[in-house]
């Protein structure tokens, strides 16, 4: 465990330094004790369990889901890269994320601009409701959808699946860029129209690039949760158009087919690398400023 | 030179427009299906009740949930409080690992349980070292574990952030005064603590509600949970009308819960802390 090594003072500068002096403990008058840093490593363990399991998984020779596998082999990859049917789910889940995420992106972008200069009643109700679908139970929202779309004949389609999935990403997008919003002037605007822009320049050339950063972050969050989404792809798939989830779901309750340990693998590498850059990123420059 | 400028709210159009057609109207429908349009009834739910196997199930739902709660409080303050005591760097460590369960793809994740709890799986073998025979794939306590990897940022995100603002130096003047530091700790860390432990309670029971997922995959049908009850009726059943109840009625509860852990919450937003992490499978 790192320590800051600031953290040992004598107990008079402590106290002088104030707030901070709070969190700057002196080792010795209050220690952490080693039964709670064995549980925290423990917890941390657990939760990092699957993702430990999935991988070793995925090199494995056999055609069951025996752990640890009896022989290492590339069959599981082999066999997910030319399977035509795992293939094609994978297409239709980048299919689906992608237009899924450019929708909910655009409309939530749109939304948290328009939500940023309004107050009073009916913005927070606008605001209540573009957040509501994070926590409605995702089964309810599935069922509710399915039976709605069946008579809009969307079930199996490829657009009843991008609308559903774009309506629940749009809460990530609004959130991200909120806080990306939450250090903009709204005077700039004015100074960019008094200097003759249109609005659609000022958008490209003021905004976007002072925003831009939270879209991005938000654009990712909606891929993300399409691409992985299961519970409404259950409802909304058919035999001519299914996401790799439904594939993966259909893995090891259908057929007993290990290569969902070699697509749960890729994805999980995957998304993790799209995740910790940012954060790794990020977090370098918070301690460098600290 | 001035610009007629269009008014702001049109900016939200798209998406209300969007959410009205994928969210609200296909609720709205289910609550009109619910009370049994065109003649209006509470038949609907008053048979949720009476036939017998509803409330059997919401009662295991209720009862997996509590479980679930138990493990994440358990194991979500230690980790929580020590993230509060560490240099910021460890603290960083920690905030990462927290967050892996929410980029844990949920059938990579699920996967991945199956493989750990199975018969002949890692801990089958373990038990079996010391002649005991415990199967978790297939039973409530196989559904719990893995429901609270999942759940558990849901309880440490709000508890650090209560527990972070709690000043320590109160601590040290008790323990000057004589206290030890266990009565120390339950006198004064954990009431300062209560809003924030509260808030997480509330949030990982109502999340637990509605997992389908999971419980579809590591527990059994005879032990089937709401979410796949809801699931059965709309599918294989085509009960519409009960199975619209079924979900409003779900949904009414989460909301309530939700609502709930937001007021008591206080500076920890319940809602705040679901949008920061992505919620699979809710």
């Amino acid at each position: 465990m790192a320590q800051t090594p600031s953290g040992s003072g004598t107990d008079t500068t402590t106290l002088a330094a104030g707030a901070r002096g709070a969190r700057r403990r002196a080792r010795s008058v209050d220690p952490i004790p080693w039964w709670l840093v064995a549980i925290v490593v423990v917890v941390a363990l657990y939760f990092m369990l699957p993702t430990l399991f999935v991988i070793p998984m995925s090199f494995s020779s056999a055609s069951t889901f025996q752990f640890p596998p009896k022989g290492l082999s590339l069959q599981l990859y082999v066999n997910f890269f030319t399977d035509p049917v795992w293939l094609r789910s994978l297409g239709n889940s980048f299919l689906v994320a992608i237009l899924a995420a450019l929708l909910a992106t655009v409309v939530g972008t749109a939304a948290a601009l328009g939500l940023h200069s309004l107050t009073g009643r009916w913005a927070r109700l606008a605001r209540t409701l573009l957040m509501v679908s994070i926590v409605t139970p995702g089964i309810v929202l599935a069922v509710a959808i399915y039976i709605t779309f069946l008579q809009w004949r969307l079930v199996g389609t490829p657009l009843g699946y991008v609308l559903a999935h774009a309506a629940i990403g749009v809460p990530f997008v609004l959130v991200s860029v909120t806080t990306a919003l939450g250090g903009f002037d709204p005077k700039l605007l004015r100074a960019s129209a008094s200097l003759g822009a249109t609005p659609l320049r000022t958008f490209l050339r003021v905004t976007m690039p002072l925003i831009g950063r939270g879209i991005v972050t938000g654009a990712i969050f909606a891929f993300v949760t399409s691409f992985d989404e299961v519970v409404i792809a259950l409802f909304l798939r058919s035999p001519l158009f299914q996401t790799l989830p439904v594939q993966m779901y259909n893995s090891v309750t259908v057929e007993i087919d290990p290569t969902i340990a070699a697509s749960s693998s890729l994805v999980v590498v995957a998304v993790t690398a799209v995740f910790l850059i940012p954060q790794l990123v990020g977090g370098r420059k918070r301690t460098r400023r600290s | 030179m001035t610009r007629r400028r269009l008014p702001q709210w049109l900016l939200l159009v798209p998406a209300l427009a969007l959410l009205a057609a994928v969210l609200l109207f296909p609720l709205g429908q289910s609550l009109v299906r619910s009370l049994g349009a065109p003649d209006w009834t509470l038949d609907h739910y008053v048979s949720l009740f009476t036939d017998g196997v509803t409330l059997t199930i919401l009662g295991r739902t209720a009862g997996t949930a509590a479980i679930v709660t138990v493990i994440a409080i358990l194991l979500g303050y230690p980790y929580a409080y020590l993230m509060t005591r560490v240099g910021p760097r460890t603290r960083g460590v920690l905030l990462v690992i927290v967050l892996i369960p929410f980029w844990t793809s949920v059938m990579a994740r699920n996967f991945a349980w199956i493989v750990i709890l199975q018969r002949g799986g890692p801990v089958d073998s373990f038990f079996r070292m010391f002649g005991l025979d415990v199967v978790l794939y297939g039973s409530v306590a196989g559904v719990a574990i893995a429901m609270s990897q999942v759940l558990l940022p849901f309880m440490v995100l709000p508890l650090y952030s209560a527990l972070s603002g709690i000043d320590r130096r109160l601590l040290l003047a008790a323990r000057g005064l004589g206290s030890h530091p266990l009565a120390a700790f339950w006198k004064i860390y954990w009431p300062l603590s209560r809003g924030g432990v509260v808030a997480g309670l509330i949030l990982v029971f109502t999340l637990s509600l509605g997992f389908y997922v999971t419980p579809a995959l590591l527990g059994t049908p005879q032990q089937s949970l709401v979410a796949q009850l809801l699931a059965q009726r709309t599918t294989q059943l085509l009960d519409f009308p009960g199975a619209s109840a079924l979900g409003i009625l779900v949904l009414v509860v989460t909301l309530v819960l939700v609502a709930w852990a937001n007021r008591v919450g206080g500076s920890v937003s319940a809602l705040g802390v679901v949008a920061t992490g992505r919620t699979k499978e809710r």
